[in-house]
């Protein structure tokens, strides 16, 4: 536990103290910024029934920060130590791979989730400025939230199995955003398949622009948590095997 | 342990694809030795270390450290060693004081124990001048403090440093050779180096490894003492060039002599004795005898790097 909390710092500090951390955090706020602007721009007079937070995801902005910040947050997490040679000296502690995997996801995920806090900050700015005209249910925020949280989890799982796999992290990035835009991707088969057939019932599953929309809108279903978490699981097992290969070598 | 070994190699053999780095190497090191792992690029030297410290592991044959083995209890193994890797890799972006105490918290040291153990070795390291500055900013010989002070902080019984001394100014490699020395006793050391006074004034033993392979194992002494069995012995003596020679013919103890002409009076004998004798003290008492001058009398001192080459070279010739 010692060695998994001393990690986690470990990273997250790799992430505040140099610069990459802030230019993440403000490419990312300034994308949340632009797509409530491009919201307010909508809106216009009419009044919606609409949350805000469905309203912000219909700008489409949520899967572009989430695509590309991912990769970017997660290409340095075992790239850079394989590329620099630190690790050697961290797989030379009596740390176990378990707990290194763990702390680098932990230390992500934490990130990713500060990432967003903009987002928050956003739609206080909108209450703000409608005199609490708009409907803020903070049930409906925290549904926005587990439903970042939760995608947010998957596509990060899948970056640190890329930054595993080799020590450039241009090669992570690159093959971390190759998977990322696949599993988004695979929703828009549905489209291509009957809509009765065993394979589309399949992939509805697997629709995630679908189940984001409603955790937008407040609804926390069990189905895109557990296929979020069990894909997670998978990757991160995966990212396990890769670092614990070096012993099969 | 009961046996007093620190490490304990046998038929170790680590294959890449397609080439062998390390073939059928057996070797141990008893507590509180210091030993070097001498050998040119290539030789196999990190690939034994690395796996020593159970960073990958051997294609066949065991390891044991401190009595562990270091696949199967490798765990135990990281917990009782300190490795410093070949080119010291830190994380540039942390402070001295800060990186040492985060490689303590994760070698399991406690809160206070951690605390306590990086001002010991920031002061045995003499980094405590620089604790708070960012490591990247650092010169590469306090850089190199680092990576030892990082090795010691935990206060392994083994500690394996991978050409500690590389890249450093000679008064950098002073230091950290003094540092070494220091350690000896309360720890094993195995140090790895391709620089042969380094190994002959730091270790009590060397291992000589050449093609994945280790070729010699003693201590620089003896190994000298094999290279000068039979080593010339050089006088320039002011005498007449005949006298000389009559006298280098008398003596039985020298095998062979060659005299020639040195700026000045003097003369240059060359005289090579008969195997393991000194003849020093004898010429000394001829000189004296006769009312000579003597201006040097010197035994040529073969450097590690003769024995180096000899044995490497032996081994060549035996391939081909």
């Amino acid at each position: 536990m010692q060695a998994y909390l001393t990690l986690v710092r470990r990273e997250l500090g790799g992430f505040f103290f140099s610069l990459t951390g802030y230019v993440i955090i403000a490419a990312a706020a300034f994308l949340i910024g632009l797509s409530f602007v491009v919201l307010l721009i909508n809106l216009g007079n009419d009044p919606t029934p609409m949350p805000v937070t469905e309203l912000f995801y219909m700008t489409q902005f949520f899967w572009l920060i989430l695509i590309l910040a991912v990769p970017v947050i997660t290409m340095r997490l075992f790239a850079l130590e394989k590329f620099t040679g630190t690790y050697e000296t961290l797989m030379t502690t009596p740390v176990n791979d378990f707990q290194v995997v763990a702390a680098k996801f932990t230390a992500s995920v934490i990130f990713y989730m500060v990432m967003w806090l903009p987002l928050l900050g956003c739609i206080f700015l909108i209450r703000h400025f409608t005199q609490g005209a708009a409907p803020l249910d903070p049930g409906v925020i925290g549904a926005t939230f587990v439903g970042i949280f939760l995608l947010g989890c998957m596509f990060l799982s899948l970056g640190c199995f890329a930054s595993a796999l080799t020590k450039s992290q241009v090669t992570a990035a690159m093959i971390s955003l190759v998977l990322s835009v696949g599993v988004f991707m695979l929703s828009f088969l549905t489209k291509g398949v009957s809509g009765t057939s065993w394979q589309a019932k399949l992939l509805a599953f697997f629709a995630l622009p679908d189940q984001m929309h409603d955790f937008v809108r407040g609804v926390v279903d069990t189905r895109p948590m557990i296929l979020c978490l069990s894909v997670s699981a998978l990757f991160l097992f995966l990212t396990l095997r890769v670092i614990e290969s070096r012993r099969w070598k | 342990m009961s046996n007093g070994l620190m490490i304990e190699v046998a038929n170790l053999t680590k294959r890449y694809a397609g080439h062998t780095a390390v073939s059928d190497i057996s070797f141990s090191v008893g507590r509180g030795e210091i030993v070097g792992l001498l050998g040119p690029n290539g030789a196999g030297k990190s690939t034994t270390m690395r796996i020593l410290s159970a960073f990958m592991p051997a294609t066949s044959g065991t390891v044991r450290v401190g009595g562990y083995d270091v696949f199967r209890e490798s765990t135990e193994v990281r917990r009782r060693i300190g490795f410093m890797p070949e080119n010291n890799p830190l994380h540039l972006d942390m402070r001295v004081r800060e990186y040492l105490k985060f490689r303590a918290r994760l070698k399991g040291l406690g809160w206070r124990r951690s605390r306590e153990r990086v001002d010991v070795v920031m002061q045995q390291c003499g980094l405590t001048d620089v604790s708070r500055k960012i490591i990247g900013q650092l010169s590469k010989g306090y850089k190199q403090r680092v990576g030892l002070a990082d090795a010691l902080v935990h206060e392994p019984e083994l500690i394996i440093l991978d050409e500690p001394t590389i890249g450093l100014d000679p008064h950098q490699i002073r230091s950290v050779r003094q540092l070494i020395k220091s350690l000896a006793g309360s720890h094993t050391v195995l140090i790895s180096t391709h620089i042969l006074p380094e190994a002959e004034m730091t270790c009590n033993r060397m291992l000589i490894m050449y093609q994945g392979k280790v070729l010699a194992s003693d201590t620089p002494e003896n190994l000298q003492r094999f290279m000068s069995s039979n080593s010339q012995v050089i006088a320039e003596i002011a005498a007449p060039e005949a006298e000389l020679i009559e006298c280098w013919m008398q003596i039985p103890e020298i095998e062979q002599f060659d005299v020639s002409a040195a700026e000045g009076e003097f003369y240059r004998c060359a005289l090579t004795p008969r195997e393991g004798i000194d003849i020093r003290p004898q010429v000394f008492a001829i000189v004296q005898e006769r009312g000579w001058f003597l201006r040097e009398l010197t035994r040529s001192r073969h450097s590690l790097e003769d024995i180096y080459v000899h044995v490497t070279r032996a081994d060549e010739e035996e391939e081909a």
